[in-house]
């Protein structure tokens, strides 16, 4: 088990709540993910609908932590702002950061990104930023007061899976110690073991699941994945050579 | 006194924040507030006065990634 600010996480699978094909689907999504950590965020509220109100009684029922988003913020004072409400209306202290910076690519401004990390850590926030694999600006946001970081695989929704595993190796290597999460990209269950293998402590998903055919399949098979994974990664796997190596013992083979 | 709610033209007579939303039905419901673009947390709606013209953001849990 590992921890994000303190907090024991049990499951290594995170999951956004968008996008379901029904709010039942996506409960039932939840329950075969067996995540303990699901992403939400927040939006106008009607006063005929009240949608906002129902969506929280059906998050509540399921008993999971909630890790609130500043998801379409484009500047660091709507970002703040979110983060702010966010904090009053889930009652915690987490915030999945992130200010956008790119439209077509949904790429994080990584300059903002480090300015409203520095201003809401001072103000008691626990950030999860949505970064890059950038290794100086992941420094940024470790010295900024962040304590995990969620690089992208790719952009978001694209189900690319990781586009730059070197890159997301040697973020690894350099913080060994820094919870890391896969956040976005991510299409298949090979994606999320894949990143898995290469020691990320937890996946983040959303789009692969809820836009399946069948989500709660889905759902089954990323928890499946990951969790192969982390016991490859674990199990220290071996190195891979250019050239065979027999793996049946040569000693003893008949002479015919 | 005409104000814009969530982006729209909302005619109120309530004086304060706190008033808009009983005004709404919202009193008892789970939302964050903000004012022309700042925060304005639970305890201090009833003492934000709105003026014509204020942006009022009403918001309320939805579905994220």
């Amino acid at each position: 088990m590992f921890e994000f600010y303190g907090t024991p996480v049990a499951s290594r699978l995170l999951l956004g709540t968008a996008q379901y094909p029904s709010p039942a689907i996506l409960a039932d999504a939840v329950r075969a993910s067996g995540t303990g950590i699901v992403t939400v965020s927040l939006r106008r509220e009607s006063a005929a609908e009240r949608g906002g109100q129902d969506f929280w009684a059906l998050i509540k029922a399921l008993g999971v932590r909630v890790l609130p988003n500043t998801a379409g913020c484009h500047s660091v004072r709507e970002a703040v702002t979110t983060a702010h409400m966010a904090r009053e209306v889930f009652g915690t202290p987490w915030i999945k950061l992130e200010v956008i910076g790119e439209q077509d690519t949904l790429q994080p401004d990584v300059f903002g990104l480090v300015e409203a990390a520095r201003i809401l850590s001072d103000d008691g926030f626990e950030v999860f930023p949505y970064t890059t694999e950038d290794l100086v600006v992941a420094e940024r946001l470790i010295e900024a007061g962040c304590k995990v970081l969620m690089p992208w695989g790719a952009p978001i929704g694209s189900g690319r899976g990781l586009n730059n595993a070197y890159g997301l190796r040697t973020l690894r290597a350099h913080f060994p110690d820094i919870p890391l999460v896969i956040d976005a990209g991510i299409g298949l269950p090979s994606h999320a073991a894949e990143a898995m293998e290469l020691g990320y402590d937890a996946i983040l998903l959303n789009t692969a699941v809820a836009k399946a055919g069948d989500p709660v399949m889905m759902a089954r098979a990323f928890a499946g994945a990951i969790e192969a994974g982390r016991l490859g990664f674990e199990a220290d796997p071996i190195e891979a050579r250019d050239m065979a190596a027999p793996s049946t013992p040569l000693m003893g083979k008949a002479f015919l | 006194m005409k104000i814009i709610l969530n982006g729209n033209p909302h005619e109120t007579q309530a004086p304060t924040l706190d008033a808009v939303l009983v005004e709404l039905d919202f009193a008892d419901a789970v939302v964050a507030t903000a004012v022309n673009g700042t925060f304005v947390n639970a305890a201090e709606r009833a003492e934000t006065r709105l003026a014509d013209g204020d942006q009022v953001e009403i918001l309320a849990p939805m579905q994220g990634g």
